[in-house]
């Protein structure tokens, strides 16, 4: 493979592991907690209006998602998630609030008729979206489909398929530039939909429920391809999914969404050192029930230095109570080690708060499966 | 009627219908193109969404389509006087027959262009591309088989027109059948000619369908790839027939 010629694409092939490309190494990119927001939207509203009837999709809702990160956005079909994105890019456009991305105010670029302006569609074009469904046109090749906004950018035809045959060999799909999109399985597709999204040089990239379409396997794939895109070019990524493994595997924030607001966001270790976090316990799930009526039951989240002390020992001698474990595991969410574990001590809440106490002062994230939410559980 | 008399009225009358033919569908389409695509456009959460205007073309076109052919002719006359400079002949008879296809062909590609995927406009929505863009590099191609099925369609309509253009003496293998078959009951020369005319459309649909069918199953068909590929390839013709 020639050296590529664009700055950009330079860095893309050491992302892909079926290429060996020699060049200087750049250093990956590296994560700032304070990074700079790229993606900001404040009171965002979206009220759809249809024969008198009023639907809110979207109720002020407002997002930071910072330079070089992958945001999730998780919520079950119909709580915005797709409204949200769409406004990102302003596909939808917003009944309230405004969208800064990159620094630009994208509302007031706008303008008040239905139709995007010039200046819209310019910052479009440095918007990067891939799709549930890829989107591709079928009736061009896989090439001619990643030359499609270059035709937008009015690139010359020499420069259009040097890029796209380039971003084809980034995503693995070098033998296939001929091939019609019929002809592709659906992670070729999507390998497709992700090279035609970079076409333009993106900051940003918009996936709307990208692996939803697709099996486990290939779901990995996509998603390991988006990360390394993600780490290697610093590129911003802002996902909406229904799925926890998507979160899981490659979000380093996440937003929780219910009937068009967000309800809970942050980065994930933020997240799993909130108590009572809905998020972090769909994030890393421990089952267990409680054995009997008369018995506390409280998930302890291990998560730095606190996960190297004997606190159930500890807890054991100190206070001469006998602790039965329910549950425990062990996992990586946004590559971070977090152990989690479930444990039942003898007893009513009221007996227990001296131990309870005992363990928050340890360090750890104690939250106590309480009676109410257990009798809800055996009345379903 | 001896086959050396038929023979030279039979293929001046082809050429009529043919020429006829040949240049309403020409107009048909450049007109009816842009008037179907319009009509998507314009229509409730169109591109160009404009209810007055979207109102305004389909009633048009509703009149226009549902007004007998016959009637059509006589009532442009002035208007095909205008452009042609006569009322009479092959040339006065492509005014109304292109007038009459032009909405024909329009609904006909209304409904072609509003089955492409909205997800592919989004697509090129998002990448910046205006209006124009997506009419060029979406609506159009991806609905580029169902238009060659619009046309044929609206080929095979003006032929069935064409036969009512020998009121204005323009000809054409409908006048023979007419004049001759039935005025002065040639019932052999009437059976030549919807002979001819039932080639003529089978042809034409065939290789409507056939051109239709090419593009549709780009991509249907496989590369390099194999056997059992090709056998799919093979099943996924069959169904688009």
């Amino acid at each position: 493979m020639s050296v590529p010629a664009s700055p950009y694409v330079t860095v893309l092939p050491r992302a892909h592991p079926f290429l060996s490309y020699q060049g200087t190494p750049t250093p990956a990119y590296e994560l700032d907690s304070d990074g700079i927001p790229v993606i900001t939207t404040s009171g965002l509203t979206k009220v759809y209006r249809s024969r008198g009837r009023e639907v809110t999709a979207l109720d002020g809702v407002d997002l930071h998602v910072r330079e070089g990160e992958v945001y999730g956005v998780i919520g079950q079909s119909g709580a915005g998630k797709s409204s949200l994105i769409r406004c990102v890019n302003l596909l939808e456009r917003p009944t309230a609030g405004t969208v800064t991305v990159a620094g630009r105010d994208l509302t007031a670029l706008a303008g008040r008729g239905p139709r995007a302006g010039k200046e819209l569609r310019e910052a479009r074009s440095r918007i990067g979206m891939v799709f549930q469904h890829f989107n591709l046109l079928s009736s061009r090749t896989v090439q001619d489909n990643i030359e499609l906004p270059l035709e937008i950018l009015g690139k010359s035809g020499k420069e259009r398929s040097r890029k796209a045959l380039e971003l084809l060999d980034l995503v693995g799909l070098a033998d296939k530039a001929k091939a019609y999109p019929a002809q592709l399985s659906g992670g070729q597709k999507q390998r497709v939909g992700i090279a035609r999204a970079l076409a333009g040089d993106p900051k940003v990239l918009l996936s709307d429920e990208a692996t939803s379409a697709l099996d486990p396997e290939t779901t990995r794939s996509i998603l390991q391809l988006l990360r390394d895109l993600n780490r290697q070019l610093g590129l911003t990524v802002l996902l909406i999914t229904h799925e926890m493994d998507v979160v899981k595997s490659i979000c380093d924030s996440a937003a929780l969404m219910e009937n068009g607001r967000i309800v809970e966001s942050g980065t994930v270790s933020e997240l799993l050192a909130t108590p009572g976090s809905e998020l972090a316990t769909a994030l890393f799930p421990v089952g267990g029930e409680a054995t009997g009526a008369d018995r506390t039951v409280v998930d302890v989240t291990f998560h730095g230095e606190a996960a190297t002390q004997p606190v159930i020992s500890q807890l054991s001698r100190t206070y001469n109570i006998d602790i039965s474990i329910l549950g425990a595991a062990i996992d990586t969410v946004g590559g971070l080690q977090v152990g989690r574990m479930r444990i039942e001590l003898p007893g009513r809440y009221e007996d227990n708060v001296v131990p309870i106490g005992f363990l928050r002062e340890q360090g750890l994230q104690i939250d106590v499966v309480d009676e109410p939410v257990l009798v809800k559980e055996g009345a379903k | 009627m001896t086959w050396s008399e038929m023979q030279p009225l039979l293929s001046q009358a082809c050429w009529d219908t043919l020429y006829m033919v040949g240049w309403s569908t020409v107009i048909a389409v450049v007109g009816g193109l842009p008037l179907g695509v319009l009509l998507v456009l314009t229509d409730r959460g169109g591109l160009l969404q404009n209810v007055v205007a979207n109102k305004v073309i389909g009633q048009v076109v509703n009149v226009a389509r549902s007004m007998p052919f016959i009637i059509l002719m006589v009532a442009l006359m002035g208007f095909t006087r205008s452009i042609t400079g006569t009322t009479i002949g092959r040339e006065a008879a492509i005014v109304p027959l292109a007038i009459g296809a032009i909405p024909f062909f329009a609904r006909l590609v209304e409904t072609a262009v509003r089955e492409v995927d909205g997800g592919l406009v989004e697509a090129v929505q998002s990448m910046g591309g205006n209006t124009w863009t997506i009419v060029r590099k979406v609506l159009v191609p991806e609905s580029l088989p169902s238009l060659i099925a619009s046309t044929t369609t609206t080929i095979v309509a003006l032929i069935g027109y064409s036969a009512m253009a020998g009121t204005v003496g323009a000809g054409g293998l409908g006048d023979i059948a007419i004049r001759y078959g039935y005025q002065r009951f040639e019932t052999q020369l009437m059976w030549i000619t919807v002979a001819i005319l039932a080639v003529v459309i089978s042809l034409i649909q065939f290789a409507g369908d056939f051109a239709a069918r090419s593009l549709h199953s780009r991509g249907g068909k496989a590369g390099p790839a194999p056997k059992l590929r090709l056998l799919k390839a093979a099943t996924a013709d069959t169904k688009t027939v």
